[in-house]
């Protein structure tokens, strides 16, 4: 077990929790710190798993990266003290695995680019995209790996209870870095997000509906087999990502939705947007493990 | 009901919620002449935009026969005192869209959330507001909660800046009792020097009854539509509502007789059908679902077979919110599949 890399989550709120809680699983990666910024719920729990916690922001852990080995930080806070940690993180050698929507570093699809990445070296910063963004940009990639995309639209429902104040402050943040990554890492000429929210008890279920037009008529088998090895690829760490209905193909018009349900972990079942990202970015921290091995 | 002397807004929607019934295929001719002859009949305020608000047009929603900038600049050349508003739902159009439409001379934006969401609105008002536009925030759906509930949402609203608040029965649900007492507490509970305003739609019939109660609870704005094109049995029909509201003495500026023309000889003739109270419609107010998904259903039946109005009730069944039409293919696809077992 001496293999494992070991990381820090900063940000002990829930989407902090729900990550440490999976990573408490993990074969590659462990987790060791918890940094927060005062006493909280969140900083007691990780207590409680026997991590090690700081209450006092990143500085109260810099002086021990060494001395705990630190080679992970999964930065779970806001744009804004991301770009703060980062700096101070990756200067000591630690990557940043970035949930918030900073953006540093290059967007990290795990089944569409992460290989690509851990190619093309070491980033020291990747970024997560947003949720719309995990749950949705594999399938568009789905379809650009078999043939030409012009152009790729995604609707992300969500439930109320799921979307948090960050998000909703700026709500624009979310459609333009999903629409950017669904062109940059998903390979559409031009991306277009939507993001819908539903205040329904008992919540809904995560619900992802992906369009694409393809510059010629579309292959319908080699897409349908596409998408469907595709998302035996986004199972392997979101079991609860599945499709609605079999594809739709109209002329050039490709359409695929899915449902994506947590694994409640610490978030409810229902909330498989944050789910997916916290499982992504663990996914991420897991196969740079399996690199560096 | 004493109306008397009361002075009423009317703001016109035919040439953005009556983008609904024309699947977003409004020709720019047929808005200058629309609004040329709207502007002439004296309707202070206009709404141009995609019927899904700025940045609509889409696969999902609908792609448009031409950019909303090409729309709000034809428009905003034509008229001579009419002010032309754009709608902008947070989640679809985006702070770029608002600047845009603020370029194309549009002054008056209108940010739309779902009635419980008011708070994904903030930057967009924010925004609005220090531009120095006339900001109307907009909460759709607004019989799916009480009027503590959307005073709540108005509230934030109007903390981030909108000078106008709306009560908007998007289903077209509500009956008249359900409009006075939502508008009768923004009324008491907003600030004084905060507007507000009613858009209804016209599915139980009741949007000129509706629109009354609203007024006589306080508001100061009523959404309507030239010859009623709008989404569902369409909007309030806006050269109804002003010869009503001439007959009761109130004032609202405007010729009722051009406005009559208006919609009898530019808006009716361009009309794909005639919009009217069909069972698909009536469906929606009874139910309560979003007026724009009844386009969507109707396709889903002729594509997989199954009853359209059958998909508005299952819309409604699972508490949709505007812009899930996504949704309405896939419970198409599963009804025609429980129907064939």
């Amino acid at each position: 077990m001496t293999k494992k890399l070991r990381a820090v989550i900063i940000g002990p709120g829930n989407i902090g929790t729900d990550l440490l809680m999976k990573a408490l699983r993990s074969d590659w990666i462990e987790p060791v710190w918890m940094v927060g910024i005062d006493e909280s719920p969140g900083i007691q729990r990780a207590r409680d798993y026997g991590l090690k916690v700081s209450t006092d922001g990143v500085d109260g852990m810099l002086n021990f990266i060494e001395e705990d080995n630190i080679k992970i930080a999964f930065d779970a806070t806001s744009a804004y003290v991301h770009a703060e940690n980062s700096q101070r993180l990756t200067a000591r050698g630690v990557t940043m695995i970035d949930l918030t929507p900073a953006a540093i570093g290059p967007y990290c699809v795990p089944p569409v680019n992460l290989d690509q990445l851990l190619k093309e070296g070491h980033q020291g910063n990747v970024n997560m995209v947003t949720c719309g963004g995990q749950a949705t940009i594999p399938l568009v990639a789905a379809v650009s790996r078999v043939q030409a995309v012009s152009y790729a639209e995604i609707v992300a429902t969500v439930a109320s209870e799921s979307v948090g104040m960050g998000t909703r402050d700026n709500i624009d943040e979310f459609t333009r870095t999903t629409s950017s990554a669904i062109e940059s890492v998903g390979g559409a000429g031009k991306g277009k997000a939507i993001i819908i929210i539903n205040p329904a008890e008992p919540p809904l279920v995560m619900r992802d509906t992906v369009h694409c037009l393809t510059v010629d008529t579309p292959d319908q088998p080699a897409i349908t087999a596409s998408f469907k090895k595709m998302i035996t690829e986004v199972q392997r760490y979101v079991p609860g990502f599945i499709m609605l209905n079999k594809p739709l193909f109209n002329r050039n018009k490709v359409t695929i939705s899915v449902q994506v349900e947590g694994l409640g972990d610490f978030l409810p079942k229902y909330s498989g947007n944050l789910d997916i990202m916290t499982a992504a970015g663990l996914r991420t921290a897991e196969m740079l493990a399996q690199q560096s091995t | 009901m004493n109306l008397s002397g009361k002075n009423v807004i009317l703001h016109d929607m035919c040439l953005r919620d009556g983008m609904h019934p024309k699947q977003h295929q409004i020709s720019i001719e047929q808005m200058i002449n629309i609004s040329g002859a709207l502007d002439d009949a004296g309707v202070p305020l206009i709404e141009v935009t995609h019927g899904d608000g700025l940045g609509g047009a889409s696969l999902n929603y609908g792609f448009a026969a031409h950019t909303d900038e090409e729309y709000m600049m034809a428009v905003v050349n034509k008229v001579k005192k009419a002010k032309i508003s754009a709608l902008l739902l947070p989640g679809i159009g985006t702070v770029d869209h608002l600047r845009m439409a603020a370029g194309c001379g549009v002054t008056t934006i209108r940010v739309a959330t779902h009635c419980t969401e008011a708070n994904v609105s903030r930057q967009h008002i924010n925004l609005s507001q220090q531009m120095g536009l006339d900001t109307v925030g907009f909460l759709m759906m607004a019989h799916m909660v009480t009027p503590e509930q959307l005073l709540e949402q108005a509230k934030l609203m109007e903390s981030y800046g909108a000078n106008c608040i709306y009560c908007t029965d998007s289903a077209g649900y509500m009956l008249p009792d359900d409009v006075t007492a939502r508008i009768m507490l923004l009324r008491s509970k907003l600030s004084k020097d905060t507007q507000i305003g009613f858009h209804g739609h016209h599915n139980l019939a009741m949007g000129v009854a509706n629109s009354l109660a609203a007024l006589e609870a306080g508001a100061d704005r009523i959404d309507g539509s030239a010859a009623g094109l709008g989404a569902g049995a369409g909007n309030t029909p806006l050269e109804v509502m002003a010869a009503v509201l001439d007959r009761m003495g109130a004032t609202t500026g405007i010729d009722i007789f051009k406005l009559m023309d208006a919609a009898e000889e530019q808006v009716i003739p361009i009309m794909d059908e005639p919009v009217r109270l069909s069972r698909d419609a009536l469906v929606l107010g009874y139910a309560g679902a979003y007026s724009s998904f009844l386009l969507f259903a109707k396709r889903a039946e002729l594509r997989y077979g199954v009853p359209s109005h059958q998909i508005l009730l299952e819309m409604a069944r699972r508490r949709t919110v505007g812009g899930q039409e996504d949704l309405i293919e896939d419970i198409a696809i599963e009804m025609a599949a429980i129907a064939k077992h």
